[in-house]
């Protein structure tokens, strides 16, 4: 492998410095289940890694009414171990539980998974779907950029230099509100998606109507893409196969996929629409069975 | 080139220092470095799970891990799951049900299960599967595996 420096700072301060005092040619890593790869086949050449899970905040995990707060470099193993995530950020759950297998989810972090900015990266559309929001730290102070409009294209996001995750935040979730994230690959596991969908939906007290909707698509454009016509479609309109059609139509209309081994463009297409389709009931069903949330 | 560091780890129980490049993996400095040759190398991508190693408690493939990272862990290796020689029951029951051919990904496959078993005493087919799914064979066709895996359920359960 490549010869790089390593260092392994405790504060976000010592870290920002240090990315920021190397010009460029430094590079955080969290779990390193994408960057120790990308440097070993030289796809990356940092001078120096910044080993960024000693910081104190990037460990932090924390559901209340004010929300949840995931730190950059929390793992997915300790998501999906968290039953107050699994019931009310559903989709988070889904998404932390089919990266990689057991061994990377040891060590893979959705902050990892978001900065790496796969057009396929399977947390970024719970994300978005959630709501997420991503408080990042730099030589200018903390900013917060919204899940959505952080990949800017292939390996590609808003970041700049001296500047790294800190938490992803994520608004409290209401009664009768449900997530989900299903990813359409060949494979049971272990695989690349073809195409991922996540949703997250608010039902009325009634459970017969959608208050609200966030759609979000991966791995159908060159980045995560968040279908807001598709949810918008569904709000105030009743829970029926119909409505969550129309929602389906919107999103395969946004889908903008290429041709590759896995799929062509008109299967990606038709997949994005059945996926949406099946994720948006999975979320309503989650939903009906949330009778509390955790906002105030 | 960069720095060598000191790195101190618990490896099998034992307080071990080393020296390594930054750049160096943990795969590469048990096999090289400490010549503890048990955890084999299959892809150093992270996909066949060959160099599967437990860091502070949890399953991690090596390859993806910096040694200078472990300093201050806990390690297990597959060099740790026979002390004094007496197989573990994974081992025997791998032996009993004939899960291996080559070899090459056993002590992967060994440690996974491992933490497999202590997670999960008694996991179902479709528990061992799924746990198991990081973890290539090309010899047996997994179904020797699993067999092996269900056999020695029950016997490396935390009490
Ligand atoms: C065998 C295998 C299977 C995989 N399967 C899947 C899968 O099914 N689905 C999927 O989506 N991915 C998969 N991945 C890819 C990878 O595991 C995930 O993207 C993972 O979430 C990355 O997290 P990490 O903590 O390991 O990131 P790292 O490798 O540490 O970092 C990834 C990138 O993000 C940057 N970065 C990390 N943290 C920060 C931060 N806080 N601020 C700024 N930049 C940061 C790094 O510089 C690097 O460029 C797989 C990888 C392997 C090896
Ligand atoms: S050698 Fe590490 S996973 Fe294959
Ligand atoms: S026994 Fe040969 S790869 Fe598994």
């Amino acid at each position: 492998m490549r010869d790089f420096d390593y260092a392994a700072p405790t504060s976000v301060a010592e870290a920002v410095k240090l990315l920021q005092d190397h010009n460029g040619s430094a590079r955080p890593m969290a779990g390193g289940t994408d960057l120790i790869d990308q440097v070993r086949v030289g796809r990356i050449s940092p001078d120096l890694v910044v080993d960024i899970k000693k910081i104190a905040e990037l460990n932090v995990l924390q559901i209340g009414s004010d929300g949840l707060h995931v730190g950059a470099a929390v793992p997915c193993y300790r998501l999906y171990h968290d039953a107050m995530i699994k019931d009310l950020y559903s989709a988070l759950t889904d998404s932390a539980s089919i990266i990689g297998g057991i061994q990377i989810q040891s060590r893979a972090s959705i902050g990892g998974n978001l900065c790496n900015s796969g057009p396929a990266a399977d947390s970024t559309p719970s994300l978005i779907a959630l709501g997420a929001v991503a408080v990042i730290a730099g030589p200018q102070g903390n900013r917060e950029v919204a899940v959505e409009d952080f990949c800017t294209g292939p390996g590609k996001n808003v970041l700049g230099r001296g500047e790294f995750l800190v938490e992803l935040k994520f608004p409290a979730r209401s009664a009768n509100s449900g997530s989900a994230y299903q990813r359409f690959i060949p494979r049971n596991e272990m695989d690349i998606a073809v195409v991922g969908v996540g949703a997250a939906v608010q039902l009325d007290a009634s459970g017969k109507n959608f208050v609200s909707a966030r759609i979000a698509l991966g791995a159908v454009a060159a980045k995560p893409l968040f279908a807001a016509e598709a949810g918008k479609l569904l709000a105030g309109q009743p829970v029926s196969v119909e409505t969550i059609q129309k929602a389906a139509e919107a999103a395969r209309a946004i889908a903008t996929p290429i041709d590759d081994m896995r799929g062509t463009v008109e299967f990606r297409k038709h997949v994005t629409g059945v996926l949406v389709m099946r994720v948006v009931q999975q979320a309503v069903e989650r939903a009906l069975k949330t009778k509390s949330g955790n906002a105030p | 080139m960069a720095k060598k560091r000191i790195v101190s780890a618990n490896i099998n129980g034992k307080q071990t220092e080393f020296l390594c490049e930054p750049r160096q993996t943990l795969l590469e400095v048990l096999r090289d470095t400490l010549d503890m040759t048990g955890t084999k190398e299959g892809c150093s991508n992270g996909n066949c799970g060959a160099c599967t190693v437990r860091l502070d408690g949890r399953p991690v493939v090596s390859c993806l891990v910096l040694a200078v990272e472990a300093d201050g862990a806990d390690v297990e290796t597959i060099e740790g799951v026979a002390p004094g020689g007496d197989l573990h029951p994974l081992q025997q029951a791998f032996l009993n049900n004939a899960a291996l051919q080559c070899g090459i990904c056993t002590p992967g496959f060994i440690m996974q299960s491992k933490c497999l078993l202590e997670e999960n005493p008694n996991p179902s087919e479709h528990d061992i599967r799924f746990y198991l799914a990081g973890n290539l064979c090309r010899c047996t066709g997994y179904d020797k595996i699993v067999r092996a895996v269900q056999e020695a359920a029950g016997c490396c359960g935390k009490s």
